[in-house]
């Protein structure tokens, strides 16, 4: 059912949409400060890597990745978890996929795999895509670290890379609570929106002083954990809890869904 | 050998409203069973909850020998439409038929069902159109794609809701002829119409489901009723209506055209048969030009059944 998924996705025109969307993003960042370099006193409000990249190709896929992650990804989140079960519902493929038969936990499990690798997949376009742009306009040179030291062109390059697999792990309490809302309704596009909305609100939720309590409960909380690999020496602390917080919101919501979705009626 | 389908006080409420309510059904190895019932009936919460999509409330469905349950069931072994057929729009039929093959988990069962698709894209006529999205489909060609699917694991039980919906006149005649030949080689076949013609042409039984539950059963040709009715046609009504007033009454003239020459509906009794009757006109000189039977359709049957009403004639 996961090799299905994945190829019904990828015969999607939406998906292909999503991820020239999202190759898009790291281009047009390069091509904006190619235009007209940001002078460095205006660092107020601009996220902290947008005023190196003049400097350097390999702060292009890292500016991706901080851009897209908050809106876009929880978009491409909705697109495949919220809407897994519930557009199946919608269109009627769900009761023919049960009779199938495909047992309802294996569905489940099996659309929240390919949902995860497809928001990674998705992550993975943007670094290339950030790469390719960025190292053709502005040379890939080793790499400024946020505490002042250098990281050479490799150790960046991996870091990189592990700040797009921490991005997506992050990312998995998210895509689990989309997974338990697309349980909950027979409507593909409610679902999208409610789980957008989740992870949006959470991400707001998390930046407000005064909700400083609930912060570390958050499914999003930590999502800015990969910074600290470009701190000297690599700070893993906020990691370590954005991973724990998504991994127990995988497991209390994935079986959630599961529980929910097996005492379902489908009649739809 | 056990039913096909065997359910025992079936029973699936929601709230106070009884969706089926008791339902006893069993349904024969090999046979083509009609399942017939007016929208609401219950038919197609019945047709869930033999598929495992719907909880019943109380009562136990059994499918070729095995107890369902939601999400449990033999499924490998049947093939199935529920209500309208349904795809994915941005894949081909063909595609569409290969995620549905790829989908279950038996390795051996997905080939199986992949090395079938194009004798069954043939079988339903869709070869041509086989690699077109099925955003592209006509209804008709949609309801065909259905009815491959459901042939797709070459079932031993097939649970069709409706299967001719949509479907022109020669495409309805295609699809029964199909239905026909597959259970005369041996597939039990259980399908739910409102189309009663379609199912008396067709079923070796019938079931009729009224208000959920089962309010007659049998071959099409018992469901009617018994042949207490003829429709004389003669040359002179008036001086039939005599001759009949005295041979059994005067109420045993249902109908009748004024005078002249016309029909009259006779309603027959115990000791008074048709050849009684027009033996008694021809020796009061009336001519009898047509003596017919009238027997009562399947729909008067249904309807009084389903309804309780009984239709005039």
């Amino acid at each position: 059912m996961f090799r299905v998924e994945l190829s019904k996705q990828v015969r999607r025109w939406r998906t292909w949409l999503l991820a020239a969307a999202l190759a898009g993003v790291p281009v047009l960042v390069v091509v904006a400060i190619r235009l007209s370099p940001p002078p460095p006193q205006n660092s107020q409000d601009a996220p902290p890597f947008l005023l190196q990249i003049v400097r350097n190709g390999l702060f292009a896929p890292l500016t991706g990745l901080a851009l897209v992650q908050p809106f876009f990804m929880s978009l491409a989140i909705g697109l495949f978890a919220g809407d897994a079960i519930a557009g199946e519902a919608q269109s009627g493929t769900l009761r023919y996929l049960l009779v199938r038969p495909v047992r309802r936990p294996r569905l489940i499990v099996s659309k929240y795999a390919a949902a995860m690798t497809f928001t990674g997949t998705l992550l993975l376009i943007v670094i290339c895509s950030g790469l390719f742009a960025g190292g053709i306009v502005f040379g890939i040179h080793p790499m400024p670290t946020l505490s002042g030291t250098s990281l050479s062109v490799v150790d960046g390059l991996a870091r990189i890379l592990a700040s797009g697999a921490f991005i997506v792990l992050a990312a998995s309490g998210i895509v689990a609570v989309g997974m338990w809302i697309s349980t909950l309704t027979d409507s593909g596009p409610g679902a999208i929106v409610a789980t957008v909305i989740v992870a949006i609100a959470s991400q707001i939720a998390d930046q407000i002083p005064s909700l400083h309590a609930i912060q570390p409960f958050l499914p999003t909380h930590g999502w800015l954990g990969y910074t600290g690999l470009f701190r000297f020496p690599v700070d893993l602390v906020t990691m370590r809890e954005g991973l724990t917080v998504s991994a127990a919101y995988t497991a209390v919501f994935l079986a959630l869904a599961v529980w929910r979705f097996r005492r379902r009626d489908i009649t739809a | 050998m056990t039913a096909a389908i065997r359910a025992v006080g079936l029973t699936k409420r929601y709230g106070e409203l009884a969706a089926v309510d008791g339902l006893d059904l069993s349904v024969e190895r090999g046979e083509l069973y009609g399942f017939l019932g007016p929208n609401g009936a219950g038919k197609t919460t019945t047709i869930r909850m033999a598929l495992g999509l719907i909880h019943p409330t109380a009562g136990t469905i059994e499918v070729l020998g095995s107890r369902v349950t939601a999400g449990h069931g033999p499924f490998e072994r049947v093939g199935a439409l529920v209500e309208e057929p349904a795809f994915w729009s941005y894949l081909s039929g063909r595609r569409n038929l290969e995620a549905f093959a790829r989908a279950g988990s038996g390795r051996a069962d997905a080939r199986a069902r992949l090395g079938r698709i194009d004798d069954v894209l043939h079988t339903v006529g869709l070869a041509d159109a086989a690699d077109k999205r099925v955003k592209q489909y006509s209804q008709g060609m949609r309801q065909r794609l259905g009815v491959g699917l459901a042939l797709l694991g070459n079932p031993e039980l097939l649970v069709l809701d409706e299967p001719t919906n949509g479907l022109d006149p020669s495409g309805m005649r295609e699809v029964r002829e199909l239905l026909r030949q597959l259970a005369d080689g041996g597939t039990t076949i259980f399908i739910s119409s409102h189309l009663l013609a379609e199912v008396e042409a067709m079923c070796d039984r019938v079931g009729v489901m009224a208000r959920g539950a089962l309010v007659a059963e049998g071959p099409p040709g018992t469901l009617r009723g018994t042949t207490d009715r003829i429709r004389i046609e003669v040359d002179d009504v008036a001086a039939a209506r005599t001759v009949l007033a005295r041979l059994g009454g005067p109420d045993m003239i249902a109908a009748a055209s004024a005078s002249g020459p016309g029909v009259l509906d006779v309603t027959l009794s115990d000791g008074l048969g048709a050849a009684d009757v027009n033996a008694a006109l021809v020796r009061g000189g009336i001519r009898v030009h047509a003596l017919e039977p009238q027997r009562d359709t399947l729909e008067d049957v249904f309807l009084h059944l389903v309804e309780g009403i009984h239709v005039p004639r």
